[in-house]
């Protein structure tokens, strides 16, 4: 499965900035040199084809509520079953394995520090073992989105 | 800027379901206005400000890494006295090879790194490359680190900030994104896949 030089644009360009408008996607075509129903299409395909988590916005964690990066120590045998129940709680919005001895790393986010707390709580009784948690003290990073390098895959979606 | 006319319930209302990803249709902020019943023009003025204010800090296409590719990410974290935390924090964010660069408290005695960053790429090579770039680039040698390679993806989706508690009335945007949310286990590239993932392409 390709990508279109179309497709491949849209990722480069509308990471950020899409506009608020009555007809957005005619405001892109214009820019991009294409018609309202062909980005409309090209962005339906990328949703298709699993590049595209969605189209809109990236909240400040700040300003937008309250969450934290969390993190518990597990045997590898449970990990599957520890991370399956952490999955589980609707706060979770991010689940990984890594390789450390804390080996399972999750994002909770609420809409307020006492319910991100709270959530904790349910969730170290839950799965059995004690949650470390590390709220964000300060970003570094002004979020532009991500810089894909087309010319090694050629636009290839895997 | 007039402030557009919506209740507080309302603009909870549009949080929510504009968290889950705009219809892909002609009209999408029409779409929208008329699930929390107000104007296009409302949800459009709303958007706009919340942007502004940087409550939004990007409004526009979410791309999934590993699709494109991107099948190696490391978080890594060091450990760096206090007061170069915002020297080195901002050297490491301007690289474009970072894609989140954050400071965070440490739990001694079992967690000492107070900055992480994230490192996306094609190949657990190509992550340990640009991080050695980088530590060459900011003369970072003595600085403590680890690297935390992922190798399973448990769950992914976009966060949520509105609990389903707080607003009965969001529910169908709440089902919406849950639906959104890639849910169970997706391994991509343990340990021992990466080493042969490596060795497949020679370099």
């Amino acid at each position: 499965m390709e990508l279109s030089s179309l497709e491949m644009r849209l990722i480069d360009t509308y990471q950020r900035g899409f506009p608020f408008c009555e007809k957005p996607f005619a405001a892109v075509g214009e820019l991009m040199g294409a018609s309202e129903q062909e980005v409309i299409e090209a962005v339906l395909h990328l949703q298709e084809v699993g590049v595209l988590s969605r189209l809109g916005p990236v909240f400040d964690h700040k300003k937008a509520g309250a969450s934290t990066l969390a993190a518990v120590a597990v045997p590898e045998s449970d990990i599957d079953a520890v991370a399956a129940t952490i999955s589980q709680f609707p706060e979770v919005n991010h689940n990984y394995a890594r390789e450390h001895e804390y080996n399972i790393w999750f994002v909770v986010t609420t809409s307020d520090q006492e319910q991100l707390e709270a959530t904790l709580d349910r969730i170290e009784i839950a799965c059995g073992y004690p949650v470390m948690s590390l709220p964000m003290i300060h970003s570094f990073h002004i979020d532009l989105g991500f810089q894909v390098d087309w010319s090694h895959a050629h636009g290839r979606v895997e | 800027m007039n402030i557009p006319m919506m209740t507080t319930a309302q603009m909870q209302h549009l949080k929510v379901l504009v968290q889950s990803g705009l219809p892909i249709a002609e009209r999408p902020y029409l779409a929208l206005a008329e699930r929390v019943g107000v104007t296009e023009a409302a949800v459009i003025r709303m958007l706009d400000l919340w942007h502004q204010e940087g409550l939004i800090k990007r409004f526009g296409l979410v791309v999934k890494h590993r699709a494109l590719g991107y099948r190696a990410n490391a978080m890594v974290v060091w450990d760096i006295p206090d007061a170069d935390v915002p020297v080195v924090g901002e050297k490491l964010a301007s690289s474009a090879a970072v894609t989140l660069c954050y400071q965070r408290p440490r739990q001694l005695p079992k967690w000492p790194y107070n900055l992480f960053c994230m490192i996306h790429g094609r190949s657990r090579e190509s992550v340990l490359a640009q991080l050695a770039r980088l530590v060459e680039q900011h003369q970072l040698h003595s600085i403590p680190k680890d690297v935390l390679f992922s190798y399973k993806e448990f769950k992914q989706c976009g966060a949520r900030y509105v609990s389903e508690l707080s607003d009965p009335s969001a529910v169908t945007g709440v089902l919406a994104s849950k639906k959104k949310c890639d849910l169970g286990l997706v391994a991509y590239s343990g340990p021992k896949a990466v080493a042969k993932d490596i060795s497949l392409r020679g370099h």
